[in-house]
């Protein structure tokens, strides 16, 4: 039996503003001892989230101006293609995500180029109502029926990804609001990429408020429609999973 | 009088353009559509029976309906293209930040190496990890 060593995991986490709970989320996923390479991509931040994570033990990539979650997983992706990584994984720097369940996460990949952390399968109290619900489900439903599988939640930002994976990103990952879920996840499955989901919990967000009124929801129902019909219509990725 | 307005205004505006591209401070594609505006507009500021013509050709009740519905189309056009060039900038603004947010992380795990050869995980900037094998050295 040969020893190999196995492939490192790269964790990417996009963080703008994070001070408060950036240093805490990298020491907790680096404390899990998998031999994560924990990369922070500090979006433009104004406090001092690049520093509190370097100090943590992150590699830090600080973005010059701010450029969305799309745009900061963007250039982990780009990173971890420059160094070499079989495998990224991205997670939240504010604690949402479960560090334990990253393990999990990435074994999902080993049936599939996408892993989705599902914060609604089964595990979890993790709820939302009205017009987002509908969106949600109807985003899950439509996008299951694309990808051959059952998916409850496409817009989970938990998600790992193979070199097949991460050259797709690389050619198509949109900045833009949504696209950097239902977009990138869309394009990819169109593109080739096998997506499978695994059942995770979620944690109460450590900082922070989340939007709940009935109005933005409107508003996150049409544009999620939207952006299903752009990723739906647009062009497929040519990614050769050979591809230097 | 207002024929005379007209063409001052025109031939201004072509001027203009010229010295803006001469200066270097307007770019060959985009003047030659303002060119094109001037020119057109110096011609129907001295032939302005031209405009009449074109517009009883084209059944247009009123003649300078015709011009204004032709400014509009153009206007928008220009607003489009300039969203449409906008855009194409962002994206590659986006991807320069990328690669230098790469660079920078790079030079700094480096120069870590370099002040720290033995130890590296005390530079205390987080370079600590050690860098995995690239693949291929190129983005």
């Amino acid at each position: 039996m040969f020893m190999t060593e196995p492939p490192r995991v790269l964790v990417i986490m996009p963080a703008w503003n994070e001070g408060e709970t950036v240093g805490d989320t990298v020491r907790e996923v680096l404390a899990q001892g998998k031999g994560y390479d924990v990369l922070v991509v500090d979006d433009g931040s104004s406090d001092d989230t690049a520093r509190l994570a370097g100090e943590a033990g992150a590699t830090v990539l600080k973005l010059p101006f701010n450029l969305g979650v799309g745009g900061a997983m963007r250039a982990g992706f780009k990173y971890a293609k420059t160094h070499g990584y079989q495998t990224v994984i991205q997670v939240d720097s504010d604690g949402q995500h479960d560090p334990r369940d990253i393990e999990r996460v990435v074994q999902g990949l080993q049936h599939a180029d996408i892993s989705i952390g599902a914060r609604f399968a089964e595990e979890g109290d993790y709820k939302v109502t009205g017009p987002r619900k509908w969106a949600m489900s109807f985003l899950a439903a439509v996008i299951s029926r694309l990808a051959k599988t059952k998916l409850t939640d496409v817009t989970s930002g938990f998600r790992a990804g193979n070199v097949r994976a991460i050259n797709q990103y690389i050619d198509h990952y949109p900045a833009e609001y949504l696209g950097d879920t239902i977009d990138s996840l869309v394009v990819a499955i169109r593109s080739g990429c096998a997506v499978a989901q695994v059942p995770v919990t979620m944690r109460v967000r450590q900082g922070g408020v989340p939007s709940h009124n009935p109005a933005k929801s409107a508003v996150y129902l049409l544009r999620s429609v939207f952006a299903l019909f752009l990723a739906l219509t647009r062009r497929k990725s040519q990614v050769p999973s050979d591809k230097a | 009088m207002a024929v005379f307005a007209a063409f001052v205004f025109s031939l201004v505006m072509f001027v203009l353009v010229l010295e803006m591209l001469r200066r270097k401070k307007l770019r060959e594609k985009y003047a030659v559509l303002w060119l094109l505006v001037g020119g057109g507009s110096l011609i129907l500021a001295g032939w302005p029976q031209l405009l009449a013509l074109v517009a009883g050709w084209l059944g247009v009740q009123v003649p300078s309906n015709l011009l204004f519905a032709m400014s509009i189309v153009l206007l928008i056009g220009v607003a489009l293209h300039l969203s449409w060039e906008l855009s194409v900038v962002e994206d590659e603004t986006r991807i320069l930040a990328e690669e230098v947010a790469i660079l920078n992380t790079a030079l700094k795990q480096l120069q870590g190496e370099v002040r720290s050869p033995k130890d590296p995980g005390q530079s205390g900037t987080g370079t600590g990890h050690p860098v995995p094998p690239a693949a291929g050295d190129r983005l």
